[in-house]
């Protein structure tokens, strides 16, 4: 009898711990592939993403929430005047997780070897601004300057993405300054992170982080059975929640379901506009018609996409940039309206005429053209069906085609053997500089037109120059000002006919402390350090 | 017995007529979407409740019975009669022409044929007619879906080959053809209509997961291959038992065509 | 003993000719030689033209299906370019994963066919016939990735689906060809002579289906590694049928080429053991 008060008090304690998120524990869920590689400067794919993000330690963090760039393995840093250098100003008696000390020596090599244009680094491209070396100058042990051929805009934030690799360690890829490092690994099962005993960071109490003891990354490519797993308590958490699934589990369990707003993705389709594309020269020239992009912006009822395919977990989409993007989303444009009778006014200018029911053009030809979307997408496909019954209403007939991706990105880079495409544009990144390849003219994702030699109208032309400008440009305001001006155009030209921003949506188990999802990936675990897992329940959730 | 195959002629006819008169029947048309009420049960106004888009799903299942009920039964039809040339005549004539033909079908059963259906969707315009697209899907399962049963046909014509009665209709001058369609094929018969019977779900089920590749049948036209599509998800397991009426419907249509093909073995 | 060389040798060509026709398959299909990472907005044209040239690398198929089997002869399968890791590697490792997954789906899908066709043509009872006909019909009906994820839903094995999959199919030929056997007019004398229902199967019906059972029996691997495809892929399973569905996606060539060439030889291997049994079993007929 006597021990019975012990053990509650005990119990309690526990309990508040895990209240407190400082218990440990092992936090639990997919990777949607094998990680293609653990070289975290070859990270292309979302699973080598994730094995970076947490255990990549880096000189500059992004906050997810606040979206401003923070101290991280560097405690300051300066970029000078020009724009072609920075200085870091290193922490001291930080160790990888092999016991290696952290020097501005592995900096000087993660850049170099990140820069050597052989590696062919996806996250190098977003460093390169102009021809030349990028050169390295190791003031001190605690201290380094990164000097590159031209100004660099947004500088500081781009090594978020920059993982420092240990110069000296025997195993350089496992050897980690992030809060986990890899401990085990079976291919087409599991990933083991485990937590670093040299992480640098402490609480606010001075306790190390992170709180957890492992991070068990199970691979697992069917998102059906992520939901169910998850609902079973076997996963903690889904980062990515299809809208369909958050709903059924909101109905059960809304406490574990989060809506966290529109996301930096957009949904958006375009015509082919390129010159020597396999279609019929009249078809080219309404794609390449303002008006007729504009008619079929018009005709578009958003507010039914958003509602109808996403359940009301997306909004309307502006221009390039959500409304997610504090900083860089131009707040005085809005989404186009619904509007088919504008529409049709629109085409009436450009000599289309209704013939019953369908819309003909000057020389007679009927207006049907088709979309192609790729298979397997079902928001996709439900949001090209209801575009199709839309269009209908302003007398054009829509085919809607799906494709294997592989043949749908062949026919958009490769042959151009297609006449509209409806795809999404993932945003990584908040900076428009890494929409550079999209927007320039010569770029080999300007997908509307790509590989231009020279700009081939003059609103491309004003936009290579207002992206190169910004490029530019040190001053945020002026950058902002021509950016603004960007997204201004592709409103009024349509080259890209943005439908929705999906929201962010992501379910956490309700045993995750602290648990804080936002837009930025990864929504669910940027808080990695302070997440932790309390006492499992079992059963269905 | 007989009231057994009455009663599944009668309910084929039932369905064929009830999908042909879908312009009568239809409360709406298959395409029209009610926007404000997707994904809803049944109701006074939609009888089997509506899709994701909110389009009218009994009007989906009557519209998607005449493709599938009308092209699945032809493709089954193409295919038992390519198994029967490859594989009844080979296991009938023997010798190099009956390896090779095995030789061949066995080639045929291994290869990655969806690189081909591939090949056949890059070759066709993206803007063609949701029917053409579906012909073109059914004949292409025809074509590619005979080789499984001419191995067992090989095998049946092999033992009929040299059999007794066979030998006796040489003997008394039966020869090539006729000798074939008089004494070979009957026999041969369980397995073609095992055959034509199990092509006819698995073309249905097939045409739907075509769509990946851009074949099939184009939105917004219905089949019940599409209609069978909406089961493929975590989300869609409930109590939404109107769901299943398109799978129920493709049950009641299969089991029908057994009992009328299997007549003479069974139900003699 | 020249028979068998011969019967070697025809494999060894069907499955040469087999490798190089999914080769060029896959060469000549859309998307060969473009890459999901093309429409990284971040990447420079540099980047792009470098994704592009390792693509075009096995443009050349005759050119690479002799590289890959002068590689193969010294026992290199190459790598996949999907998933950057030797193909051996990854058949090693998959191949075990599939084998159990098709071999029991093929014994239990066997097993609940041959039974229910058995009990609906011994019995000769129409209601017994229409039951099983009506349950064939259903899981014909199922499409196999409805199977596979009410599978997954129950925390079910994954072998039953591969066994749904191959039951309806198999009960459907033997069901067929058990009711032909039965229907022969010597049938009626043996059970006119009183002989038992037992000794009739043993005696005069397996006898004249039973060359054709075993050819079902053949394509029947064909048809669980078939199902092994949607089944693995929805289920999760990181077997051969997983890999297949991956590799086709990423157009992977090499990953390709072998995983045909692997099927080839199952393929060939089930259907001439079958038709070998059947010989056989003529013979000791005779």
């Amino acid at each position: 009898m006597k021990r019975r008060p012990l053990a509650l008090v005990v119990f309690l304690l526990l309990s508040l711990s895990a209240a407190l998120g400082q218990s440990g524990g092992e936090l639990r869920f997919y990777l949607h592939s094998d990680p293609k590689t653990f070289d975290p400067l070859l990270v292309a794919d979302d699973a080598s993403e994730t094995i970076r993000y947490l255990t990549g330690g880096v000189l500059v963090r992004v906050n997810r929430r606040t979206q401003q760039a923070e101290p991280e393995l560097a405690a300051s840093w300066k970029i000078a005047r020009d724009g072609r250098s920075i200085t870091f100003d290193l922490r001291e008696r930080v160790y990888y997780s092999d016991g290696t000390p952290f020097s501005a020596a592995d900096v000087a090599a993660t850049v170099q070897r990140l820069m050597d244009p052989a590696l062919h680094s996806p996250t190098a491209d977003s460093f390169r601004s102009g021809a030349g070396a990028v050169r390295t100058h190791v003031d001190s042990p605690a201290r380094i300057t990164i000097a590159f051929p031209a100004p660099v805009a947004g500088l500081d934030k781009l090594f978020d993405q920059v993982a420092i690799v240990s110069s000296r360690s025997a195993n350089k890829q496992r050897a980690a300054l992030g809060p986990f490092y890899v401990a085990d690994y079976k291919p087409d099962s599991y990933v083991l992170l485990k937590r670093n005993p040299n992480y640098w960071r402490r609480d606010a109490a001075g306790r190390q982080l992170p709180y957890l003891d492992s991070v068990r990354l199970g691979i697992q490519p069917n998102r059906d059975i992520e939901m169910m797993n998850f609902r079973r308590g076997d996963i903690d958490l889904i980062n990515w929640l299809d809208s369909e699934y958050f709903d059924r589990l909101a109905k059960q369990s809304p406490s574990l379901v989060h809506d966290a707003g529109p996301g930096l993705d957009s949904e958006q389709m375009w015509f082919n506009q390129v010159p020597n594309a396999p279609i019929p020269a009249y078809k080219r020239a309404w794609f390449r018609s303002t008006n007729f992009r504009r008619a079929v912006s018009a005709a578009v009822n958003r507010a039914d996409l958003s509602r109808v395919v996403y359940g009301g977990h997306a909004q309307p989409a502006v221009g390039p940039i959500s409304s997610a993007n504090k900083f860089w989303f131009n707040a005085k444009l809005h989404a186009p309206a619904y509007d088919p009778s504008g529409a049709l006014r629109l085409l009436q200018q450009d000599g289309f005429r209704l013939q019953g029911a369908s819309l003909r053009d000057r020389e007679g030809h009927a207006v049907e053209f088709s979309i192609i979307t790729n298979a397997g997408n079902k928001p996709r496909e439900r949001m090209a069906t209801m575009i199709q019954q839309d269009l209908a209403k302003v007398g054009i007939t829509v085919h809607v085609v799906t494709l294997d991706f592989a043949s749908l990105i062949e026919r958009i880079t490769e042959s151009y053997n297609y006449e509209g495409a409806l795809l999404g544009m993932v945003n990584m990144d908040l900076d428009p500089n890494a929409q550079m390849n999209l927007w320039l003219s010569s770029a080999e994702n300007h997908q509307w037109n790509p590989r231009q030699k020279l700009p081939e109208t003059a609103w491309e032309a004003e936009i290579d120059r207002l992206m190169k400008e910004q490029a530019a440009s040190l001053e945020p305001a002026r950058r902002k000002t021509c950016f603004d001006r960007v997204q201004e155009i592709a409103v009024e030209q349509q080259p890209f006919i943005y439908l929705v921003n999906k929201n962010a949506l992501s379910a956490v188990a309700a045993t995750v402390a602290n648990a804080s999802p936002v837009v930025l990936r990864p929504q669910t675990y940027w808080n990695i350090e302070t997440l932790s897992v309390g006492v499992q329940t079992a059963g269905k959730r | 017995m007989r009231y057994l195959r009455k009663s599944a002629w009668l309910f084929l006819v039932l369905v064929a007529l009830a999908s042909l008169g879908a312009g009568f029947w239809a409360p709406a048309d298959y395409a029209t979407q009610f926007r404000e009420a997707p994904n809803s049960p049944p109701s006074h106004q939609h009888l089997l409740g509506t899709d994701e888009v909110g389009r009218d799903r009994f009007s989906r299942v009557l519209y998607g019975t005449r493709v599938s009920l009308l092209m699945a039964p032809a493709a089954a039809l193409l295919s038992t009669l390519l198994a029967t040339l490859v594989g009844g005549v080979a296991g009938y004539l023997g010798g190099w022409w009956e390896r090779a033909a095995m030789a061949a079908t066995d080639l045929f059963l291994s290869m990655p044929w969806l690189f081909l259906l591939l090949a056949v969707r890059a070759m066709l315009p993206l803007n063609i007619a949701p029917i053409t697209s579906v012909a073109v899907t059914f004949l292409l399962l025809g074509l590619l879906g005979w080789a499984a049963s001419a191995r067992v046909l090989c095998a049946g014509a092999r033992g009929l080959r040299d059999s007794d009665f066979v030998l006796q209709a040489r003997a008394s001058g039966l020869r090539g053809l006729r000798l074939l369609a008089i004494h070979v094929m009957p026999n041969l018969k369980p397995v073609l209509l095992a055959q034509f019977w199990i092509s006819i779900p698995v073309f249905i089920i097939s045409e739907a997961n075509l769509g990946i590749l851009g074949l099939g049948v184009e939105e917004p036209l219905p089949s019940w291959g599409s209609l069978l599509r909406e089961l493929e998800s975590f989300t869609s397991f409930g109590f939404e038992a109107w769901k299943l009426v398109p799978l129920g419907l493709l049950i009641l249509v299969v089991s029908s065509f057994q009992i009328i093909l299997s007549r003479d073995e069974v139900y003699a | 003993m020249p028979k068998i060389v011969r019967r070697l040798a025809t494999m060894a060509a069907v499955v040469l000719v087999g490798g190089l026709l999914s080769a060029t398959l896959v060469r000549l299909a859309p998307g060969f030689d473009v890459d999901e990472q093309q429409l990284d907005a971040r990447l420079s044209s540099e980047s792009v033209a470098t994704l592009r040239r390792a693509r075009a690398h096995d443009r050349n198929i005759a050119g690479f299906y002799l590289h890959y089997l002068g590689r193969a002869l010294r026992g290199d399968l190459g790598e996949s370019r999907t998933l950057n890791r030797p193909v051996r590697k990854l058949l090693a490792e998959r191949l075990p994963v599939t084998a159990r997954l098709a071999g029991f789906g093929l014994l239990v899908g066997w097993l609940c066919a041959v039974l229910l066709a058995l009990g609906a043509t011994m019995t000769r009872r129409v209601a017994c016939d229409l039951a099983a006909t009506v349950l064939g019909g259903i899981f014909l009906s199922l499409p196999a990735a409805v199977l596979a994820l009410l599978f997954v839903f129950a925390n079910a094995p994954a072998y039953l689906v591969i066994a749904l999959v191959v039951f309806p199919k198999v009960f459907s030929y033997t069901r067929n060809l058990l009711a032909k056997s039965y229907n022969l007019p010597h049938l009626l004398t043996a059970y006119a002579k009183g002989v038992g229902r037992l000794q009739v199967l043993i005696w005069h019906v397996l006898p004249v289906a039973g060359a054709q059972l075993l050819a079902v029996a053949g394509i029947s691997v064909s048809i669980a590694l078939g199902a092994a495809i949607p089944v693995e892929a929805l289920c999760g399973i990181a077997g051969i049928g997983q890999l297949a569905w991956q590799a086709a996606l990423g157009r992977d060539l090499p990953l390709l080429v072998n995983l045909t060439v692997l099927v080839t030889v199952i393929t060939l291997a089930a259907n001439w053991g079958s038709e070998f049994a059947g010989q056989s079993f003529r013979t000791s007929e005779a």
